[in-house]
């Protein structure tokens, strides 16, 4: 069908054709997909090998010094004068090779078990009579086990940048020119700036976030809580047992509740997410767009009192919102009560639906100036003449909002909306400071809960429950905070996939420069 | 002729009440936004909490002078502490996130969008979930019992907020890095002398957001700070001001706080308010 027959169907019509259309291509598209593999194989192993011939290429091409540089790293930089590159690659292995004996190889054997022993009661003389020497330490050898694996990846990436220099460093003696340092120095303001931009962030990202992060993920599989502590106890690796407990499928009734109680959460965190952005998105352009319309005046005035809820810091309007709507004392209760509006507190954060909801109102006060402050700006970037040609063709004002501002604005904000989804999802001051998560789950299903569950509570999003996993003082639990933590990145991950992908802006990034 | 006059009146009665309904909404709008604030500034001079009362039946000064007097709650060591995060978080994270977000959108290198994509990727996993191992890397370098742990979290993170940044670049014409090149520039001058003057509003939005997020960070600061006051910043100390069986007594005294706060971070946005709204359409649009 061409575009031209699909326009003039009637609407429903259309509609129609979509979903057909939609089923119809989910075969073709699997049969694509199927059509491609062997090429993308093809790619990928092209990618996975090509090192492993440049390197067989460099070493049979190579002199004794090239050679010599798959050993001693950097041993044909300095040879050939570009003493600083070689000193700082041979360092590096020094350094590596010896961390990797010390620290890496004791840390790999017992990473199986996690350790041994983990402590040795012995008496002493003073009370309380006992102390422990701490041996095996399950946290210090997993992480220990990280960090090697990060030194032996970074090993052997500039193991291979090495012996590729070494090797053009040869070439570049061959015909004639000359080598030294100097070229590195000013290569530092050239072609390789980007090192230098890059190296401080990125050292930044890999020690705080990357080592952290793989040491969580591999948490996932263990029973690293409150009952196998570090340094008393020692933890061990439970396969998939954190996944299943979030699943429901360890089979005892406690087990159950808890996958409820997830299901609960999830829920209502997609939810929460949902409302969030798009109370505030919509609700903030229909303020924009009443503030921005001509003949209103005092436009500055209205934008500044908008204004304030952002200068203010969250945190602090958010725990007065929360002192304001206590169910007992409570300045909104009282004044109601005293107006003779209701004759019973109403329990904005207690109650589990209400809760709900007043979070979601609270969360529009303080989200709708960010889209208005947004919307303003984009709002005059609209061509007036299409507002003044829609006017005269007697276009309703609801008509050019929905023919013109709705659409220019959705095209040019996805980017947006999509960062706004996913930092709801992690929102978690708005939960945290207004309602704590409460009301705490008491039952689900009818059934009084038995099951650990760290206190959820009915308006608990994923990452206030994460936290109070791991800030438990009762009970903590990193194995299913992890667990949590993977689950919320596999959401944000699949819902930026389907927009990302669909965005001009992300796919043309060179088009738009 | 007198159905045109008609027509024209009944337009113009529309445009009269559309802008009168507008007017209306408008001011309910202000008043619903500004009444917890109107509240916040009247409550912290009141002598004791009362709920039924909006406008304080006694008014006075003390809470703000309790603020800093007051031991069990040493606020002006919060503030103190809050303030020196924030510059110090403000002029490294400014530094190396617009370094980070130059290098992304004017050099090319190998591998650039792989790193791109893999920036984006890890920022998907919630930022808290690796605070255990982040503490005890603090504690490794002797960080965890100061607020300088803090901020090395808070800075080591500003490789990841690139994108805004970036998208400023990005529209910055590639032909006057050509042109100061042929003159004989380096990448190096290109940057400082060349793409930073022009890059002025975000630079300005950089660093206005690297400071006022500390401000009101509570989930890394409570987990850093361990329950140790001495450590708080305004965030997690006032919160603990409000927690249950203090809330009534110390409400004044936190509003006082509240108020405190927010004047100078109040005073600084509405100074830069230009550059903010810069960044936040450009950041919208760009992604």
């Amino acid at each position: 069908m061409s575009n031209l027959e699909y326009y003039s169907l009637s609407r429903p019509k259309r509609f129609f054709y979509k979903l057909g259309s939609f089923f119809v291509n989910i075969p073709l598209g699997i049969g694509r997909f199927f059509k491609k593999l062997p090429n993308k194989l093809v790619n990928f192993f092209k990618k996975f090998f090509t090192p492993l011939v440049n390197i067989w290429s460099w070493f049979s091409k190579g002199d004794f010094l090239t050679r010599l540089s798959f050993v001693v790293m950097g041993s044909g930089q300095i040879a050939r004068h570009q003493i600083i590159r070689g000193v700082l690659n041979l360092l590096y292995e020094i350094v590596a090779i010896i961390f990797i004996i010390l620290v890496g190889v004791p840390s790999f054997t017992k990473l199986p078990s996690f350790g041994y022993i983990s402590s040795i009661q012995y008496e002493t003389n003073t009370p309380p009579f006992v102390g422990y020497m701490y041996q095996d330490d399950s946290f210090k050898i997993l992480l220990y086990s990280v960090v090697s694996l990060i030194v032996i990846l970074i090993l052997a990436f500039l193991w291979y940048t090495n012996i590729r220099d070494a090797y053009e460093l040869q070439r570049t003696k061959e015909i004639g020119r000359k080598t030294s340092d100097l070229q590195t120095v000013k290569g530092l303001v050239g072609k390789d700036y980007h090192k230098v931009m890059l190296s401080i962030p990125t050292l930044g990202i890999a020690i705080f976030t990357v080592i952290p992060l793989i040491f969580m993920v591999l948490v996932a599989f263990t029973n690293f809580n409150s009952n196998h502590m570090n340094p008393k106890e020692l933890f061990d690796w439970v396969g998939l047992g954190n996944f299943s407990q979030l699943l429901g499928l360890t089979g005892t009734n406690n087990g159950n509740q808890f996958a409820m109680v997830f299901l609960q959460i999830l829920i209502w965190t997609l939810i929460w997410a949902f409302f969030a952005t798009f109370t505030n998105y919509f609700l903030g352009m229909i303020v924009a767009i009443m503030i921005n319309k001509k003949g209103i005046k005092l436009k500055k005035m209205w934008r500044t009192i908008l204004i304030t809820t952002i200068a203010v810091p969250q945190f602090v309007s958010l725990l007065l919102m929360s002192k304001m709507l206590n169910t007992d004392t409570g300045v909104v209760n009282a004044i109601l009560k005293n107006a003779g509006l209701i004759t019973e507190n109403i329990r904005f954060l207690t109650d589990g639906l209400l809760v709900k909801v007043t979070i979601i109102l609270v969360n529009m006060w303080i989200g709708i100036p960010y889209t208005m402050l947004m919307c303003t700006g984009i709002l005059m970037n609209i061509p007036d003449d299409l507002y003044e040609s829609a006017k005269i063709d007697g276009a309703s004002p609801y008509k050019m909002y929905m023919k013109i501002t709705l659409p220019y604005m959705l095209f040019v904000t996805t980017p947006y909306l999509i960062s706004q989804f996913v930092g709801n999802i992690n929102n978690f001051n708005v939960i945290y400071l207004l309602s704590s998560g409460g009301p705490i789950f008491s039952s689900v299903n009818g059934e009084i809960i038995t099951a650990q569950v760290f206190g959820a509570g009915q308006s608990d999003l994923l990452i206030t429950w994460l936290y109070k996993m791991s800030m438990g003082e009762v009970f903590k639990d990193y194995g299913a905070a992890s667990v949590i933590g993977i689950v919320v990145f596999v959401i944000v991950a699949f819902f930026s996939l389907i927009f990302y992908g669909r965005s001009n802006s992300v796919k043309n990034e060179e088009d738009f420069q | 002729m007198s159905a045109k006059v008609e027509r024209y009146h009944s337009k113009k009665f529309k445009e009269i009440s559309s802008k009168t309904l507008i007017y209306i909404l408008l001011v309910i709008i202000s008043i619903i936004w500004l009444i917890p604030f109107v509240y916040l500034v009247f409550q912290s001079f009141a002598q004791s909490y009362s709920p039924s009362n909006f406008i304080p039946a006694a008014w006075t000064f003390d809470n703000y002078i309790n603020l800093f007097t007051d031991i069990s709650y040493p606020f002006g060591r919060w503030y103190l502490n809050t303030l020196l995060i924030a510059i110090i978080t403000a002029i490294l994270q400014t530094v190396f996130t617009l370094m980070t977000a130059y290098a992304f959108s004017r050099l090319r290198f190998r591998s650039r969008q792989a790193y791109m994509k893999f920036i984006l990727v890890i920022g998907m996993f919630p930022s808290f979930l690796g605070m255990i191992v982040t503490y005890f890397l603090l504690q490794m370098i002797g960080l965890s019992a100061s607020i300088f742990g803090l901020i090395v979290i808070y800075v080591a993170g500003s490789g990841m907020g690139y994108y805004v940044a970036k998208g400023f670049f990005d529209t910055i014409p590639k032909s006057l890095d050509e042109a100061a090149m042929i003159d004989g520039a380096n990448k190096n001058t290109v940057f400082w002398k060349v793409i930073l003057p022009l890059a002025k509003p975000i630079v300005v939005y950089t660093v206005l957001m690297s400071f006022t997020a500390p401000w009101g960070d509570y989930m890394m600061a409570s987990y850093i700070a361990q329950g140790k006051q001495e450590l708080f910043n305004v965030a997690v100390g006032l919160q603990q001001m409000m927690t249950k069986g203090n809330d009534i007594k110390y409400f004044p005294q936190f509003c006082a706080g509240g108020v405190f706060v927010s004047i100078g971070i109040m005073a600084l946005f509405f100074w830069l308010q230009k550059y903010y709204v810069e960044g936040v359409t450009g950041g919208a649009v760009k992604g």
